[in-house]
């Protein structure tokens, strides 16, 4: 392995080298020097792919929208900005539309996220017994990951269905009135999350599985010792046991739910998509973003949906870390 | 953290430094806590199994029949006689040829270079000393909490300014690495690579790069697998960005199937033959590769 390198850096001497103290010397020390700087050079210039893409197309861009925000900005004439200092914002709170997109994705988003993560637990707790089939389980759960937005948000648009859909055939068969989930505010919120649902809820649960398994046994044993129940081993063990999973979990629902788009975008078949429904009945703020920049052209005003949208994220985690200290202060 | 120039480390006893390390069994899972499945856990994990499927399994049934017979109650259950001829349109009317074709270039390319950046510096963060590295490596962990939604309006001015607009490199580009990718390679190079072997190839005099090609990667084989395939199935389906860079002349798919269900006649089985069409060879992966995927996610996860 590796011989002809090692040869080059620390045996042979390159020709043409001044000789003061003998040739070996010099050569070890000059292969030294190159070793240090291998040392010290190679792990940033192996780290530094990462961090160069990302700076250009994520941070810069990040960072580009809070001064875009500032302007008037046309999609037909990108390159002329026009200083509007903080008008944007001004009209965006004034804006009722941008309150029923926040109210919508926040709604939309405990909708999807809550249930999603329960079942989840659920889900990977059945996964953890020892079982027959056990992979196929695995690999089902996981069968809505590998279906893209698109194709999931088809599928559950025509199951959605008010006039033919399978979901109103089947309320019809027990009695009740079809419910118009594309019309009606809250049903079609409760159709968008569903999408949501079916997507990542296997994904969770492996997450959730993976940490499970990493619990050790002994902590079950002193339990069942103790004389606890299989669910207060649940609560007490299981759950405990995976909090930072949990964490991890509530983290990227929560970042998945503010950037909601593809799944309304679909839901509501075409133009409808867009503004979220004829009154924006499920109009979440990505879909706002897209619609202020790319259908009114207001580029300017678009990225201040995205700072909006930033800094709902950032309100969030807030709220979480304030939870989160007032319930291990009462407990 | 660790300390490299050790040569033994103590507290890792299962750790050989025999020539196949062990890669293959920290993707595969210990098995933790082994009650036995009860009637009642089987029957819900079937009724969990039908759920995942069956959206999937009606999009094949809506796919083979005709637009009439999908838009009568009671819907269909079993596939019809149309499944390759709705597919065959699908393929031609839809643009979903040329959308598949471009889906194959963009999450090929954004899978291979993200596992190569990856595994570089996964390799970096998980053996090499350098100043700044636990600083920087949380750095690259909260870059994972910035969505990329947020940057949409001047990466389209940036796009459009480079030329790039509705061409395949501003989506690429965008996505050559990913946060996710260097954070799993980092854990499981620190767990699966010896630091022996590392040292090893120092001593020979061996350059980093070199210690990378001829130690590191043969090790970091099986991950470099599972992360281009969990790659792969996100740049697929990969939506927002697509959508709004590309569009109906050169589409990847989900961009396709979006056109597909937005025109004015809808053909209700022409678009689930494009749906269908778009997820099959994520599906054949799934198939072929559920168990490397499944321990791939499993080991990517955060524990404990």
């Amino acid at each position: 392995m590796a011989t002809s390198t090692t040869k080059a850096l620390a045996g042979e001497e390159p020709p043409g080298m001044p000789r003061r103290s003998g040739d070996e010397g010099t050569a070890r020390r000059r292969g030294a020097l190159l070793h240090r700087l291998d040392v010290k050079g190679a792990p940033f210039a192996f780290i530094a792919p990462f961090f160069i893409v990302f700076a250009a197309f994520s941070f810069y861009p990040l960072v580009y929208t809070s001064w875009i925000s500032l302007h008037d900005v046309e999609l037909a004439t990108l390159d002329v900005m026009e200083w509007v200092a903080f008008d944007n914002y001004v009209e965006l709170w004034g804006d009722s539309r941008f309150w029923n997109a926040l109210r919508n994705t926040v709604t939309i988003g405990v909708i999807s996220t809550v249930p999603q993560l329960l079942m989840a637990l659920g889900l990977a707790h059945l996964l953890n017994y020892r079982m027959r089939a056990s992979l196929f389980f695995r690999v089902a759960s996981l069968v809505p990951y590998a279906t893209s937005v698109a194709a999931a948000a088809l599928v559950f648009t025509m199951i959605f269905e008010r006039d033919f859909g399978m979901i109103n055939w089947a309320l019809g068969a027990v009695g009740i009135d079809p419910v118009d989930w594309e019309a009606d505010k809250w049903p079609a919120q409760v159709a968008i999350s569903t999408i949501v649902i079916w997507r990542w809820t296997g994904y969770n649960a492996l997450l959730y599985l993976a940490a499970m398994q990493a619990i050790p046994a002994d902590r079950y044993e002193a339990a069942s010792l103790d004389g606890a129940s299989r669910w207060k081993q649940f609560t007490h063990v299981t759950v405990p046991g995976i909090r930072s999973t949990i964490v991890f979990t509530i983290v990227l629902s929560t970042i998945g739910a503010t950037q909601l788009f593809g799944e309304p975008l679909i839901f509501g078949q075409g133009p409808n998509g867009i503004t979220g429904g004829a009154d924006n009945q499920y109009q979440t703020l990505g879909l706002l973003l897209y619609e202020e920049g790319w259908k009114n052209y207001q580029m300017g005003r678009s990225a201040t949906v995205a700072w909006a949208m930033f800094l709902l994220l950032v309100l969030a985690f807030v709220a979480q870390r304030v939870i989160k200290r007032l319930r291990s202060r009462t407990s | 953290m660790t300390i490299h120039s050790l040569p033994v480390r103590t507290d890792a006893p299962d750790r050989t430094p025999a020539r196949k390390p062990a890669g293959r069994r920290l993707l595969r899972q210990r098995a933790g806590r082994q009650h036995h499945a009860g009637p009642l856990a089987y029957v819900l994990l079937v009724i969990m199994a039908v759920l995942s499927i069956f959206p999937l399994y009606w999009t094949m049934v809506a796919a083979s029949t005709d637009n009439t017979r999908v838009s009568q109650t009671p819907p269909p259950f079993l596939p019809g006689p149309n499944l390759f001829s709705n597919l065959a349109r699908a393929w031609d009317e839809a643009a979903m040829g040329k959308a598949m074709i471009n889906s194959l270039i963009v999450a090929g390319v954004i899978a291979l270079s993200t596992v190569m950046f990856a595994t570089l510096a996964g390799f970096a963060f998980a053996k090499l000393r350098f100043k700044g590295r636990n600083a920087l490596l949380m750095l690259v962990i909260g870059t994972m909490l910035v969505p990329p939604q947020l940057g949409v309006v001047p990466l389209f001015m940036m796009m459009s300014e480079l030329g790039w607009s509705q061409q395949l490199p501003a989506v690429i580009f965008p996505t050559l690495v990913s946060a996710v990718g260097v954070f799993f390679m980092r854990q499981y190079l620190s767990e699966a690579l010896p630091d022996e072997l590392v040292e090893a190839g120092r001593v020979d005099g061996a350059h980093s790069l070199r210690i990378f090609w001829s130690i590191v990667l043969p090790v970091a084989r099986p991950a470099m697998a599972v992360l281009f395939m969990i790659t792969f199935v996100h740049a697929w389906n990969d939506f927002f960005w697509p959508f709004v860079v590309l569009d109906m002349t050169n589409p990847t798919v989900p961009v396709a199937l979006t056109q597909l269900s937005a025109g004015y006649v809808r053909d209700q089985s022409l678009i689930m033959a494009g749906a269908l069409l778009g997820t099959l060879p994520l599906l054949a992966m799934f198939v072929v590769f559920g168990r490397q995927i499944v321990s791939g996610i499993m080991a990517g996860a955060v524990k404990g």
